[in-house]
């Protein structure tokens, strides 16, 4: 098992680090949907499928469809300028010391913690939703809430009214005014 | 070695399945329209599915070259590779499967949601206004449908107490599905169908409006693999049709379990087909808010319902 | 949602219906008489040919797929030497039927014209000629015609004047 997590772990890493270095949006959109990928697998071999399933259903499913279809209708180049501007070392030196930090940290914590094993128990989909609705239910409704709150807000934005009119509309309100003369 | 055999027996049940739908669904599409379809090559006809094999294998296999050529090539493979996944979980018989999972559902679920890139960057790569087009589209669609087609289930999993599709078939010892299940049926019949892209919901492909919507710069087996795809996606779709709400490889005892089970898929497959002989496009706005306005309220009341009943009788 | 199912019974019910389709080679489809196929010379009662070589198909072919050399007996009647049509171009428009005035090219009723060598859908006056009157049985252009060869004499066709006398001065 420990093989294939070493090698899902480093396809994320490097399809992450390909993500952020990629100048075309597209095809560093794609490294990100296979480091999902990767993640989801992590899951699966932590014992975790449903966790796994979802990553997969909602976040490389329907997210990242969505961050594709905004870049589909954008029409970024293939390189932008802005985009190599950005990646002038002193832009990046300063957010990666910072990573590199909390990297380090994250790798001496690991290490401390690493007499510990992972508890490799299976969390069978039935034992989530329990848990969601008897341990977490105030953070269930509470989600709850905020997507209420956020479809409501879709539907006022996307229910303007239509001010624009077709141009033979147009014109009839223009020439009835001028039809009376006759 | 026995698990061998099943994953060679799958591929070559689902592939063989796939192609000889081209000659099937000529053939019944003919038989609706009051023609006869391909009836000289072979007896029946049957040898069409060869010769178009091999024509599409010796066609020119172009890449525009003003396309993004690696996400081009990776398309269609996304698309096949993703259903040929989701057919490891599907039980064809008791024991007659690769991978007898415990979130087989969510695990098909999953590869439709990533069916969908196939089909956005197919489009996209393409680099042709009309495939853009169509990428949208199906991309607007099939988030859509994805939506409620796994809320849709949500009902049979809670009668069945299981995300897994032989506990599924066992649940329905007593009964199938269908019977309590009529709403969800019809949703997922439906988003199935959108999922696909299949006749009354291809308007990622409209031939009328956007040539060949995603796949116009296809050709040669990259085109065959998004044209096997949709037979792939349409096997696949009347597999868990039949699993879900049909009772699977339950029947009589008269017939093997097998046969009971392809006997079912069978009668789907071809009410797909004449719904493509049927039926016309919808617009694509009376589609999305088809989507969003009836059928998700009548998923979600669906599942209230379900959940209400199942604690009222506990 | 009814009319929907409505439509899907009543596709469904076509699986019985007669078969619109004719299985072509094994059974040959109806062509009326005025089918507009492969193009002929035919031949007047008498068994002479009709054309007159006066060029009026070749320029009213839209695609210019006929050409023909006029040519006399030696009665001075006139006929073509050579009448070649090129049916890899022909698309059987019809107007050079209608330009003829003597009913000599005419379209028949077969479209069975496949060749492999495409040299092979070139005419001749051999392959058009045929030795009967095609669709107008009775007709024959020097009886109708005021010129004289041989069929009849000056004036004695079917809506003629006796020719006048111009030695007489009377009306």
């Amino acid at each position: 098992m420990n093989t294939f997590f070493y090698i899902a772990a480093a396809v994320a890493l490097i399809s992450t680090g390909l993500a952020i270095s990629g100048r075309n949006a597209i095809h560093a959109l794609l490294f990100l949907i296979v480091s999902l990928l990767a993640i989801s697998v992590i899951f699966y071999i932590l014992g975790a499928p449903f966790i796994a399933a979802m990553e997969i259903i909602i976040y490389a499913g329907a997210v990242m469809v969505l961050f594709i279809f905004v870049i589909m209708m954008l029409n970024v180049g293939m390189e932008s300028e802005k985009e190599s501007r950005w990646l002038k070392p002193g832009m990046w030196i300063l957010p990666s010391l910072l990573a590199l930090i909390l990297l380090v940290n994250f790798v001496f914590m690991l290490n401390k913690m690493s007499h510990q094993n992972i508890p490799g128990r299976i969390i069978e989909p039935k034992e989530v939703g329990i848990s969601l609705f008897s341990t977490y239910v105030l953070g269930v409704e509470i989600a709850g809430m905020l997507l209420l709150a956020g479809i409501v807000g879709a539907y006022h934005l996307g229910k303007q009214k239509k001010k624009v009119l077709h141009r033979f509309l147009k014109q009839e309100e223009i020439e009835q005014p001028g039809n009376t003369e006759g | 070695m026995h698990e061998l055999l099943i994953i060679a027996g799958v591929l070559l049940i689902v592939l063989n399945i796939a192609a000889g739908l081209i000659y099937v669904e000529r053939r019944l599409l003919a038989l609706w329209q009051d023609r006869y379809g391909p009836n000289r090559v072979g007896p029946f006809g049957l040898g069409q599915v060869i010769a178009d094999m091999v024509k599409i294998f010796f066609k020119e296999d172009w890449i525009p070259p003003f396309s993004d050529k690696a996400v081009f090539v990776i398309a269609p493979g996304i698309l096949v590779a993703t259903l040929l996944l989701t057919f490891a979980v599907v039980p064809f018989a008791p024991g007659f499967n690769v991978f007898d999972s415990n979130i087989a559902l969510l695990f098909f679920l999953g590869n439709s949601s990533l069916g969908v890139y196939s089909i956005v960057l197919g489009g996209w790569a393409s680099n042709n206004k009309y495939s853009l087009l169509g990428a949208m589209r199906a991309s607007a669609q099939m988030l859509t449908y994805e939506v409620f087609m796994g809320l849709s289930l949500m009902g049979v999993v809670m009668m069945a107490d299981s995300f897994n599709l032989t506990g599924i078939v066992e649940a329905q010892r007593h009964g199938w599905f269908i019977f309590p299940q009529f709403v969800g049926f019809v949703i997922f019949l439906i988003a199935g169908i959108a999922e696909t892209h299949r006749v009354p919901f291809d308007i990622p492909e409209a031939e009328g409006e956007l040539v060949a919507g995603f796949h116009s710069e296809y050709s040669g087996m990259k085109f065959g693999m998004f044209f096997v795809g949709e037979y792939m996606g349409v096997t696949l779709v009347s597999c868990l049709i039949t699993i879900l709400f049909f009772g699977g490889w339950l029947g009589p005892a008269f017939l093997p379990p097998v046969v009971w089970f392809f006997l079912k898929t069978g009668v789907f497959i071809c009410f797909f087909i004449l719904l493509r002989a049927s039926l016309p496009r919808p617009r694509y706005d009376q589609l999305m808010s088809l989507g969003w306005k009836i059928l998700l309220p009548l998923t979600l009341i669906n599942i209230l319902v379900t959940g209400a009943v199942l604690i009222y009788l506990q | 949602m009814f009319s929907i199912l409505r439509s899907l019974w009543y596709t469904f019910l076509h699986a019985f219906h007669k078969r619109e389709t004719i299985l072509y080679p094994e059974e040959k489809p109806y062509l009326p008489p005025r089918y507009r196929g492969r193009i002929i010379l035919s031949r007047d009662p008498d068994g002479e040919e009709r054309c007159v070589a006066c060029y009026l198909c070749a320029a009213a072919c839209p695609v210019d797929c006929i050409s023909l050399q006029a040519t006399e007996d030696k009665d001075g009647r006139r006929y073509p030497e050579t009448f070649r049509i090129n049916f890899s171009r022909c698309i059987f428009c019809g107007l050079c039927e209608e330009a003829c005035p003597t009913y000599a090219i005419q379209l028949i009723p077969d479209f069975e014209l496949s060749e492999y060598n495409r040299q092979n859908m070139v005419y001749e006056k051999e392959h058009l000629l045929i030795s009967g009157t095609g669709k107008y049985p009775e007709y024959n252009f020097y009886r109708n015609a005021g010129v004289d060869m041989g069929v009849k004499g000056k004036g004695e066709g079917g809506n003629e004047h006796p020719p006048v006398d111009i030695k007489s001065i009377m009306p």
